[in-house]
């Protein structure tokens, strides 16, 4: 298979940049977070997005999805990272979906893709209990409860969980804290009165919430795959959902580097265009160097998912590595080639910077990928 | 089954009954390559029968056209004959500058007569070729070269001298920059001309390096006759006359994007997979960590980037054969893998320790870790530097203001 967008993927692409670029500019996501919009989001613009067939961008034609694939989220993602959209598309359309329709019983199909697919259901994954990603590591609770569980436990970080209908939630069922059998996957109603969500806005002005469980009874039917073996389940979502950051930094990284090297074609200082410094133009060089190796990493781990989603866990890995790194230099070379400008909250660069390091820290960053690669080959 | 399945189907028979097994050992280091040429001697049985198998078949230059002794394939059926080969981990029938440099530029600027005499040869595997660029003043600034060249109506008259002419003493021809006007501003009195090695008053130096041993020449040029055809009108001069630069620009386009493919982690010697190399060499912890964190973190990372770095081979070739030519991003890949490939020898060098630190009785021992770690330094100055790469990818690529 050729890495590179087939003709429907390109006509995505331009699609969603021209829709983006119009109607959810980084001025839109500036009106959000001025706003204080409690959600996080433009609740009409996803409405929208719904409506082009973006929520249900991976689901199945059968659903009601547009079927187009872990590529075709992926160049949403990105194109998103570009303006940096905030929307729920990242914790429904792509964990959510992935959740359930690979997953899911054909009940849960039928009664959550749909609803995922045409934007009115919200969707989170429940996964990290602590500030750094160790997915393996769960000590929320279900115990067994006459013919279920009662689940019991807290999450940190759980994106887009403020608002979201439904929870995904990693529990143990069996085995200790770092056992990675024995941990359960539940579906559960967010609203439900033993769940306590405290709002915790994030540094890049998007929000996630922390949860509190207590004693919420759940049966066989809140199962999302199977009892104890809910790991496998948890590393097939987490894979589509690095793959996608990756895409969405990778966009991010782009996106700031657009932006740096037309200020270093227009600003002079010392009379002269500052793009002639060779200081600048070698760091700029290598940039974009590392760019291009990021949207081939990128590209890579979302044809696999689509073609064979279960051996593209350490693809996905290193492209959630590759895309990190990058969109971490990127970011940070965007502040300092602008000078003092850079710094301010004005000026859009920062926010590029801000974006990139909550989702270099969502699902794992650089450092923990690289440990769990080497971890993979033997060393 | 679509034609390119059945190119798939066909090609994978073809290489389980062709290839033979010794020449499946993923084994691609320069030492073990059929390089060609006439003082070239098949280094076993089975190389030979490799070789012989390709040529029949066109595989030696599988997309050159089959009147050049090509395969004529398309893009898509080539990157399924890499695939394949790659899959039984197949060494390459016939490597050659002639194939990976100069056949190209002279698809792209030479007369029809030409390059039947030439790429023929060049896919049979008789002629190999060197390249001569660089002087000892014309290095990075390589169109300030001064190698003098004379019209002397029936041929050229050949004065100066080239460096780090890589394999000039056991090629057979040389593919050459030289001056055709001094007059002129530097880039357009530059010719590019063909000579046969053998030809009087053309004499080669090998030079020695830090790594006790290297390809790199001196060649000398003491009024060298060069004919102006040989035979009918197969010319010596490629393009025209005081406009070499187009040629060698091209040319060196595919040079970068060769020197860019060289698997750069994996290197000229070393093991498939660094980390378990390491681990092998230094031990791991109780939890099968390698025994040293900050290496281990270092390994991880430079495989991120090594395979990173292949993909963007294979995207990029893919992106040009659907079109969008590589260009001035082939120096993208020449800076990558060139300081890819010097982080590897560095890595193994420090898994090493004064293990790897130790020489021989005679020397730095050919094909040692530090004789490949010393002569790797040179990747990331042969071919244009890395400054000069980034110079590149800034002006032509980021479009950024000269100074």
């Amino acid at each position: 298979m050729s890495l590179i967008l087939t003709e429907e993927q390109e006509m995505l692409q331009d699609a969603a940049n021209g829709f983006l670029a119009e109607n959810a500019p980084v001025a839109a996501f500036r009106e959000v977070r001025d706003s204080k919009n409690p959600d996080g989001f433009c609740r009409d613009l996803w409405k929208e997005m719904a409506n082009m067939g973006w929520a249900g961008i991976i689901v199945e034609e059968e659903f009601g999805g547009s079927e187009f694939g872990y590529v075709g989220a992926g160049v949403l993602a990105e194109q998103m990272g570009r303006n940096l959209t905030a929307s729920p598309f990242f914790s429904t359309s792509v964990l959510g979906a992935t959740a359930v329709q690979r997953y899911g019983t054909a009940k849960q199909k039928e009664q959550h893709l749909g609803s995922i697919c045409d934007g009115s259901t919200l969707f989170a994954l429940a996964v990290d209990e602590g500030p750094r990603h160790r997915p393996e590591h769960i000590e929320f609770a279900a115990t067994p409860h006459g013919n279920g569980y009662k689940l019991s436990g807290a999450k940190t970080f759980v994106a887009d969980g403020h608002v979201a209908d439904k929870l995904i939630i990693a529990a143990r069922t069996s085995g200790d804290a770092n056992d990675p059998s024995g941990i359960t996957l539940f579906l559960v109603d967010a609203n439900a009165a033993e769940i306590e969500r405290t709002h915790t806005p994030m540094i890049d002005s998007r929000s996630a919430a922390n949860i509190k469980v207590d004693g919420l009874e759940v049966t066989g039917d809140d199962i999302l795959g199977e009892v104890d073996g809910g790991y496998e389940a948890l590393e097939g979502i987490l894979s589509a959902g690095r793959a996608v950051l990756g895409a969405e930094m990778s966009g991010s990284s782009q996106q700031a580097f657009s932006i740096t090297t037309d200020y270093l074609k227009e600003r002079e200082q010392f009379g002269q265009k500052i793009g002639s410094f060779q200081g600048l133009q070698h760091r700029a060089a290598h940039l974009a160097t590392e760019i291009e190796m990021t949207k081939s990493a990128v590209l890579k781990s979302l044809q696999l998912l689509d073609d064979d989603f279960e051996s593209a866990s350490a693809t996905c890995s290193m492209a959630k590595a590759k895309s990190g790194m990058t969109a971490q230099l990127s970011t940070q070379e965007a502040i300092q080639m602008h000078g003092g400008i850079g710094v301010t909250d004005e000026y859009d660069v920062g926010l590029y910077f801000k974006r990139v390091h909550v989702a270099q820290q969502m699902f794992g960053d650089a450092g923990f990928h690289a440990d769990r690669l080497a971890k993979r080959s033997g060393y | 089954m679509s034609d390119l399945e059945q190119f798939r189907a066909e090609t994978r028979a073809w290489l389980a009954e062709n290839c033979p097994e010794e020449m499946r050992d993923g084994d691609i280091t320069a030492e073990n390559q059929c390089w060609g040429g006439r003082q070239w001697e098949f280094q076993s049985d089975a190389q030979k029968r490799w070789f012989e198998a390709a040529l029949a078949k066109g595989y030696t230059v599988p997309t050159w056209p089959k009147e050049y002794g090509g395969a004529g394939l398309s893009a898509d059926e080539a990157k399924i004959l890499t695939e394949e080969r790659d899959r039984i981990n197949a060494r390459k029938p016939l490597s050659n500058f002639g194939i990976s440099m100069l056949g190209p530029a002279l698809l792209a600027f030479g007369t029809h007569e030409q390059k039947l005499m030439h790429l023929g040869a060049i896919a049979r595997g008789e002629i190999r070729w060197c390249q001569g660029y660089s002087e000892p003043g014309a290095g990075s600034d390589l169109a300030s070269l001064k190698t003098k060249c004379e019209d002397k109506g029936d041929h050229w008259l050949i004065n100066g001298q080239k460096i780090w002419t890589s394999n000039a003493d056991i090629s057979d021809w040389i593919f050459c920059l030289v001056r055709t006007d001094f007059d002129a501003p530097k880039h357009k009195g530059i010719t590019f001309i063909l000579m046969d090695m053998a030809s009087e008053g053309i004499s080669v130096k090998p030079i020695i390096l830090i790594s006790g041993h290297s390809p790199f020449c001196e060649t000398f040029f003491d009024d060298v006759k060069v004919p102006k055809a040989y035979g009918d009108d197969n010319l010596s001069v490629v393009g025209e006359v005081n406009r070499g630069w187009d040629v060698a620009k091209n040319l060196l386009v595919h040079e970068r994007g060769m020197l860019g493919t060289m698997s750069p982690l994996r290197g000229a010697t070393g093991p498939e997979n660094l980390g378990g190399y390491a681990a092998g060499e230094i031990g791991v912890d109780a939890t099968g960590r390698l025994d040293d964190p900050s290496l281990r973190q270092k390994i991880a990372q430079a495989e991120i980037d090594d395979w990173a770095y292949n993909l963007t081979v294979e995207r990029l070739n893919d992106e040009a054969n659907a079109g969008n030519g590589l260009g001035a991003k082939s120096s993208m890949l020449k800076y990558a893998a060139s300081e890819l490939t010097k982080k590897g020898s560095q890595l193994r060098m420090d898994i090493g320790g004064t293990d790897a630190a130790t020489i021989g009785p005679d020397g730095i021992e050919y094909g040692s870790l530090a004789n490949t770690w010393l002569y790797n330094r040179a990747y990331s100055i042969l071919g244009g530097t890395t400054e000069v790469q980034l110079n590149i990818i800034s002006k032509r690529v980021l479009e950024l203001p000269s100074a």
